[in-house]
Formats: C-alpha cells, sequence, structure tokens
C-alpha cells in the first residue's frame, strides 16, 4: 500500500501542470483518485465532512444492479436454451448468457468512459463517476443481440449529445441510458422489435439458418415475443407465461429487464441507503396501477392493472431509470407528480397504442423532459404559500 | 408545553472531545487580540496606535459605517502590534496585558430608569453593540433602526458546544438584566427560545420579560436563524436582530457592575483536545494560553475559534473570536486513504447516510478529521438536504441562484432567511463536496451590494 502511493507520488509529477504528460492531468487524476481517497482537506465552510462521496453512492448504485445483471446473464442462456431445446444444465446456461452480455460491457465501458476521459480533459474537469452507473445500466436494457457497432455508437451519441454538451454529469437533462436506447430504437428499429430479438442466437439463425454450434434448428412453436406483444390473458396463456413466470423473469426481453424479484432486491438497497426516491418508485407504482385499473374496469385490458407492473420495463424503469437523481425531478412534492405520471404514461401507451408495446422509456425520457417544469411550479406554488401565511400571521 | 415546535429534521454530529462539565484554568493572557474579521459588514477605523495605553473598555475601533458603534479592548494594557493583510487590511489588533486588570467604569444602573436612548447609548460607548446581529444577512445591527423584534435562543445544539446551563449558570441575574435591557430597544418582544428537551433542567425557562418558545430536535435546532424560521419569518423590508446568551450576560454586567466584562467559560473540545473541558477566558485569548489541552508536535491540528461546522480556523497562533466560547481542536486530515470509498465498512469514519454502516452504532463518536472524503462535484442528489435542515425552503435552488447571482430568485426561495451556519450541515452532509456556505455567503454579499 505505502509502495504504491509512493509510486504514485513518484509519477505524479510527470502528469501534473507543466510535466511532460501534463495533458493526462484529469485521467490521471481519475485513476489516483479511484485507488486513494484524496488528502484534500476542508478550507471554507464547514471543518469536517460526512464521509459519503460520490464514488461510494454510485457504486451502490451499481451493487443494486448485480442481481439482475446476475439473473439476466442466466435468462440470456435460458431463453436460447428454450428456442433451440438444448436442455442445458445451471452452468452452461450462465456461462452463455455471460459469454454474451461480457462484450455489451465491454463496449459500454470502453466507449463511454473512452469519451468521458477525453472530454474531462478537454475542459480539464475531473472526471466524474456519473457513467459507471450508465455504463452498468445500458447492457441491461438492449436486447442480448444488439450489434456490438451499434450500441457503440448509441453510446457515443448519449454521452456526448445527451451529457458533455450540457456540462458532464449532474447537469445532463435525460437519463443518459435511456437515450442510449432511444437511439437504438429509433435508429435501427428492427433490431430493437419484433419477436425474433429478444433471444440470444435467433436473429442469427433466421439470416443465416445456422445456430449455436449443436446444430439444432429452432424448436417447433417457438415465438420468442415477449409478453407485451400479446397482453392479454388469452395471449399469455397460449405464450404459456403465467403471472409468477414473469414475476420471476423466466420470459424474453431486454437483458436486465425481465426479473421483477432481481429488480426488487435492488429497489430494497437502494431505498435503504437512501440512494434512490422511495417516492418516485412508489408514485410510478400507483400510476401504473391506476391506469391499469382504469383500462382493465373500462373493457379495453383484460389484464387486471397488477400485471402491468411485471410486464416489460416497467420494474427495471421505475427502480433504476426513473429515479435518477440529476435528471428526476428535483423538490419532494414534484417527486410524487413526477413518478406518477411516469407510472400512468407509460401503461398508457401499452393499452392505447398496439403499434408500440413498450411505453417506460419514452414516458421516463418526457417526463425528465419536463421534470424542471414540474419543479418549477412546485417551488412557485410554495413561495406562494409561504407569501399568504406571513400576511395572516 | 403546547407550544412546543418540533424539528424533525437535523443532525447531531457524532464527533468526540466533548468538554467535561468543569473548569479546569483560569486563563491569565499576556496578549489578546482584537480581530475585525469576527463582525460581517464592518468597515473598521483605527482609534488607537501601538504603545497606546487602554483600559478595558476604552474604544479600539470604530465602523467607517455608523462611527458611533465602537469596539473596546477586553482588557487592560498597550496596543502592542496592529496586524495587517494583503492590501492593509486590518486583521487584529493585538494588546499586552497588564497584571492587573483596570476597567472604565460606565456606572452601574438600573436598567428599569433608562430610556431605549440611554439603553442604546451605553450599549454603543462600551462597545457592547456588536452584541447585536442583523437579520437579514448577519451584519452589524444599525443603531438608526428599531427592529421588529429581537430573538435569542437559550440553548446550543452545535456539535460539542459549550453546555449552556454549565457555562452560564452563574450569569442568571446578569441575562436578566441583559433582557430587560434589549426589551426596550424593540416593540416586538424579545423571543426568548428554549429546548424542550431540558425545560425544567434549565434554569433560563425563569427568565422574566421575554415572549418563551421552546424547540426540540436535533441540530440545528439550537441555531436562531432556524427559530426565527418558524416563530416569525422574515419578509422583505423587515428586520430583526439577534442576540446570544453569552452576550446578554456581557450587556447584563455592563449595567449590572459598571464594567465590560467579556470574560467567559469557553469550552476546548475537540478529538485532539487533552482532557476537553472549560476555561475562564476572554475573547481574544491566544490559543498559545492553552497549550496543556494538546499537543501540536506533528503540527497536524486545525485550531478552530467556534465549532467544528461555523468556526473560524484561526491557526495555532490564533486568537478566541469575539462570539465564541468554544474551542474546536481536530486533525488536519491531509493523508491518503486507499481505496476508501469502496470499503464495505469505514467503521473510523462516521455518515449521515447508510451507505456506510454508521448507523449501526448510533452512540460511538468519532476522531473527525478535516479530510474532505471525495473530490468535489455537480450537485447530483436531491433529497438528502432537505433531511438536515428543519426549514420551509428549497435549499439547492437557492445555492443555485446565489450561483448564478440571481437577486430575484434568491429573494424568493429565502435568502433574507438563512444565514451561512444555518446551511452548516448541508454542506456537511454533501456528498458531492460542494462548498455551501461560502456560495451562500457570496451571494450574501452580492445582495448587500446591490441592495445597499
Amino acid at each position: 500500500m505505502n509502495g504504491l502511493r509512493k509510486f504514485i507520488d513518484k509519477i505524479k509529477p510527470t502528469f501534473s501542470k507543466g510535466g511532460k504528460l501534463g495533458f493526462l492531468q484529469s485521467t490521471f487524476e481519475g485513476f489516483e483518485t479511484f485507488l486513494f481517497v484524496p488528502n484534500t482537506v476542508t478550507t471554507r465552510g464547514t471543518h469536517v465532512k460526512d464521509s459519503i462521496d460520490l464514488k461510494r453512492l454510485l457504486i451502490i448504485v451499481v451493487m443494486a444492479l448485480v442481481p439482475a445483471m446476475l439473473f439476466g446473464m442466466w435468462n440470456v442462456g435460458y431463453q436460447h436454451d428454450l428456442a433451440f431445446g438444448l436442455g442445458w444444465g445451471f452452468w452452461q446456461t450462465f456461462l452463455y448468457g455471460l459469454v454474451k452480455v461480457i462484450p455489451l460491457y465491454l463496449v459500454s465501458y470502453i466507449v463511454g468512459l473512452g469519451i468521458e476521459f477525453v472530454s474531462a480533459q478537454i475542459k480539464g474537469h475531473e472526471i466524474s463517476e456519473g457513467y459507471l452507473v450508465s455504463g452498468m445500466l445500458i447492457p441491461l436494457i438492449v436486447p442480448v443481440d444488439v450489434p456490438l457497432w451499434m450500441l457503440a455508437i448509441a453510446v457515443a451519441f448519449a454521452v456526448i449529445i445527451g451529457k458533455e454538451i450540457f456540462g458532464g454529469t449532474g447537469m445532463n437533462i435525460w437519463n443518459p441510458a435511456l437515450l442510449t436506447r432511444a437511439f437504438l430504437f429509433f435508429s435501427y428499429p428492427s433490431k430493437m422489435s419484433g419477436d425474433t430479438v429478444w433471444t440470444g442466437g435467433v436473429a442469427r439463425y433466421m439470416a443465416e439458418g445456422k445456430a449455436y454450434e449443436c446444430g439444432n434448428g429452432i424448436i417447433d412453436g417457438f415465438s420468442g415475443a415477449t409478453p407485451l406483444a400479446h397482453p392479454s390473458i388469452e395471449g399469455l396463456q397460449s405464450a404459456g407465461t403465467s403471472f409468477m413466470d414473469m414475476f420471476i423473469g423466466t420470459v424474453p426481453g431486454s437483458v436486465g429487464e425481465t426479473s421483477v424479484i432481481a429488480i426488487l432486491i435492488g429497489a430494497a438497497i437502494l431505498i435503504f441507503t437512501g440512494v434512490a426516491s422511495w417516492k418516485i418508485m412508489f408514485s410510478s407504482v400507483l400510476g401504473g396501477l391506476a391506469i391499469g385499473y382504469l383500462g382493465y374496469f373500462g373493457g379495453i385490458t383484460d389484464l387486471p392493472g397488477y400485471y402491468q407492473l411485471v410486464m416489460g420495463g416497467f420494474a427495471f424503469g421505475t427502480v433504476f431509470m426513473a429515479t435518477d437523481p440529476v435528471t428526476a425531478a428535483q423538490t419532494e412534492c414534484g417527486k410524487w407528480i413526477y413518478g406518477f405520471l411516469i407510472g400512468a404514461l407509460a401503461v398508457t401507451v401499452r393499452l392505447f397504442n398496439p403499434g408500440y408495446p413498450e411505453g417506460m422509456m419514452l414516458a421516463i425520457l418526457l417526463l425528465n423532459t419536463f421534470a424542471p417544469l414540474i419543479d418549477h411550479y412546485v417551488i412557485s406554488s410554495s413561495i406562494k404559500r409561504r407569501a399568504k401565511k406571513v400576511k395572516i400571521a | 408545553m403546547s407550544n412546543n415546535i418540533n424539528l424533525r429534521q437535523g443532525l447531531n454530529i457524532p464527533i468526540s472531545g466533548a468538554a467535561a462539565q468543569k473548569t479546569s484554568k483560569n486563563v491569565a493572557s499576556t496578549v489578546i487580540a482584537i480581530k475585525p474579521t469576527d463582525f460581517k459588514g464592518l468597515m473598521p477605523r483605527l482609534l488607537v496606535r501601538e504603545g497606546d495605553a487602554v483600559q478595558a473598555g476604552s474604544p479600539i475601533l470604530a465602523d467607517k459605517v455608523s462611527p458611533e458603534i465602537l469596539f473596546t479592548s477586553p482588557v487592560s494594557g498597550t496596543v502592542a502590534e496592529i496586524v495587517r493583510g494583503e492590501k492593509r487590511k486590518l486583521l487584529e489588533v493585538r494588546i499586552k496585558a497588564d497584571e492587573t486588570q483596570k476597567y472604565v467604569d460606565f456606572g452601574t444602573r438600573k436598567v428599569n430608569d433608562l430610556n431605549a436612548e440611554q439603553i442604546r447609548e451605553a450599549l454603543l460607548k462600551s462597545g457592547l453593540w456588536p452584541a447585536f446581529i442583523q437579520r437579514p444577512y448577519g451584519i452589524l445591527a444599525n443603531p438608526q433602526i428599531k427592529p421588529k423584534a429581537i430573538f435569542v435562543s437559550a440553548f446550543s445544539t452545535a456539535p460539542l458546544a459549550a453546555d449552556t446551563e454549565y457555562a452560564l449558570r452563574e450569569e442568571f441575574d446578569n441575562i436578566q438584566t441583559g433582557v430587560n435591557a434589549i426589551a426596550k430597544l424593540t416593540d416586538g418582544g424579545v423571543h426568548f427560545s428554549i429546548n424542550q428537551a431540558n425545560y425544567s433542567g434549565t434554569p433560563f425557562h425563569k427568565i422574566e420579560n421575554v415572549i418563551q418558545h421552546t424547540f426540540s430536535g436535533k441540530h440545528p435546532a439550537g441555531n436562531v436563524g432556524v427559530q426565527i424560521h418558524h416563530i416569525s419569518p422574515i419578509r422583505k423590508g423587515e428586520t430583526v436582530w439577534t442576540v446570544s446568551l453569552l452576550m446578554l450576560a456581557a450587556i447584563g454586567k455592563l449595567f449590572n457592575t459598571g464594567r465590560y466584562d467579556l470574560s467567559r467559560k469557553v469550552a476546548v473540545t475537540g478529538p485532539r483536545a487533552i482532557d476537553p473541558s472549560y476555561v475562564n477566558a476572554v475573547p481574544g485569548m491566544s490559543m498559545k494560553d492553552i497549550a496543556e489541552y494538546y499537543d501540536n508536535s506533528a503540527n497536524d491540528i486545525r485550531f478552530i475559534s467556534g465549532d467544528v461546522l461555523t468556526g473560524t480556523n484561526v491557526g495555532p497562533e490564533g486568537f478566541l473570536g469575539f462570539y465564541d466560547n468554544q474551542v474546536s481542536l481536530i486533525k488536519e486530515g491531509n493523508e491518503y486513504e486507499m481505496f476508501g470509498w469502496c470499503k464495505p465498512f469505514r467503521t473510523s469514519l462516521f455518515s449521515a447516510s447508510r451507505a456506510y454502516f454508521s448507523w449501526l452504532t448510533p452512540n460511538k463518536r468519532y476522531d473527525m478529521d478535516t479530510n474532505l472524503h471525495g473530490g468535489e462535484r455537480a450537485f447530483l442528489m436531491s433529497d438528502v438536504y432537505g433531511k438536515v435542515l428543519p426549514m420551509d425552503i428549497f435549499p439547492v435552488h437557492l445555492i443555485k441562484a446565489c450561483l448564478a447571482g440571481n437577486i430575484d430568485k434568491m429573494e424568493e426561495l429565502g435568502i433574507y432567511e438563512v444565514l451561512d451556519e444555518d446551511l452548516a450541515l448541508c454542506e456537511y452532509v454533501c456528498p458531492s463536496k460542494v462548498e455551501w456556505m461560502s456560495i451562500l455567503n457570496s451571494g450574501i454579499d452580492l445582495m448587500l451590494k446591490e441592495m445597499a
């Protein structure tokens, strides 16, 4: 430990201003602060500070995502196994998913962090940790077979246009991970929707007639459709999908979004540590249920409202996306409104727009856009209320 | 008490080194300092030269804007040194104290026989006028105006703060006299806030001639700014004054004994304090006068006049501030910590959040140091600040308005109601390590400049 510290102190002048590699200062600092909490002390203001910092907060979000990620890896293998009738055991299933998902992570982190480093370098800032979470989220909300070059372009778009031009982490108005997905969705719709993209290996089989090395063809009766493609009791029954399947997550879908159980574990971590707002999660669920039941009793769908919570990306979006503290509403009252509208809007899109079954992504992006407006009205009404109270007193 | 105001938001910082309730030393300072920097809004004019002989109560400084506001010497002696900083800014007037103290005699007077004008004059002349802090902005009180009301917080919730009941237990009569005096300076009465949890345990609930309030809750429930916010918020155009119990005792002493006597019990506290306890001293006491309470051989102690949130870093050669009755000694945390943020447990560090496990040990006291524990970033979290600020304002938006220099927004968002001490906890818990207090102060400075 002391040896490493000495080594860093020795090479530090080279990377500091005026040093030979001074242009790499931000990058060097990024790695240094990753290894060591810096020795800076308070100068003005309070003399002591809490031990919490952004690195700690964000690593907790990353930890909360691990159950969804692990389940997602297994489910990638499981869906492949089902589609081709391979009869794999647990480890083989998981290994297939691991091999499939790791490249997504590599692309996400290399492209995203690369851009972060470069832009921090250009601006002469310290490197912000925000991308640690975005990079963790992105592979979990895309179909497993998304071509890596597309993912790379989408990540670059989201980080540059969605974040860096606004000034970096903390200044962005849209969630960068969702922006990645939106970019893919609108630029390459054929790779992002339909029935064949959700199961690993199927797209390739369709195109080339080749499957995984075992040589099996797709089993008869394979559909590959996510539950959202046939959102009715009958549709789900004919696909052989029960409520519990969707709750546990053994259905096709984006990598990390299928298992409500894994997401709930993450939600528990986030709420307990106070990193994410329970108000947003709770009100989003309320909004989803409200519209879900409205549709149910209005005869638009025969699925009871609670089905909406376990289908598609609703749970994942509610827990991990809507609660992004930068892009969500900042006021406590605003959070209730913001969350409710996300849930309500997402289910509304599902019920009333058969051509576009998943509304979660755009519901969150839309409310990201309107979050500052919600805050504005919450604050001005609070100011008015206080002015009135003072007048009476 | 049915009118208790319970504040649910707040945080008591569990730092070690609380002062034991004993007075272990009478500090007889050889050199004391008067620091114009203790007073916000003061443009000092020097009234003495090096070598002048002064008595306790002799004027040393005056305000250039309101020349009737005098700042007087707390001890008798000779002016030893006038310390100036950049651009010849006056930093300290050092006075070498005599062995026997001589006091200027202001005359004992019965407060009840005096009118407001006489009281104002007595306070101005004796150098006790700066006891009043004027809100908004926390500046020297303007003697020309009559404030809406005067607010006194009769307890402190700041980290390791001197225990009010112990430090001021002999001052009850003086405080009562002080209250009677200042009550004549306003029509709105003296609002006196007491800690609900210790209501019957404190003698101060017997103080008369006040409008009594009780508060309960964690820090900053004892901050007078928070109390004003709940009793009678400051509107645009209104002015209120605040005064501490400590200064009230000095005001009472002026009328009871005719002396300018600022002597007080000072709590020597903090993780680096040896045998933390109280000393009898006057403001302007040198840190060298309490040398037996610390071991600074490694030159790694930060000397804070005041508490660890809002105090002033005065350095090993520094002096106790005018308003302070506490010295906090903590370690400079200028060390690297390997993998600090990703260690699952950091048991020696406290965190108000549950991202660490210090919530499992609620009674533990921590040897805190001055390390930032992270790097400064943009605002990310929005809900951590409201949990430590028991006021109906939007702190993040206020700070952003200060950053933007947007006066209209600052007004709307409550700049009149807060001083940096009220937002100190927001800065403490801030995961982005934003410098809240200095940003707020720059906002207040802008308001002072633009609204003057």
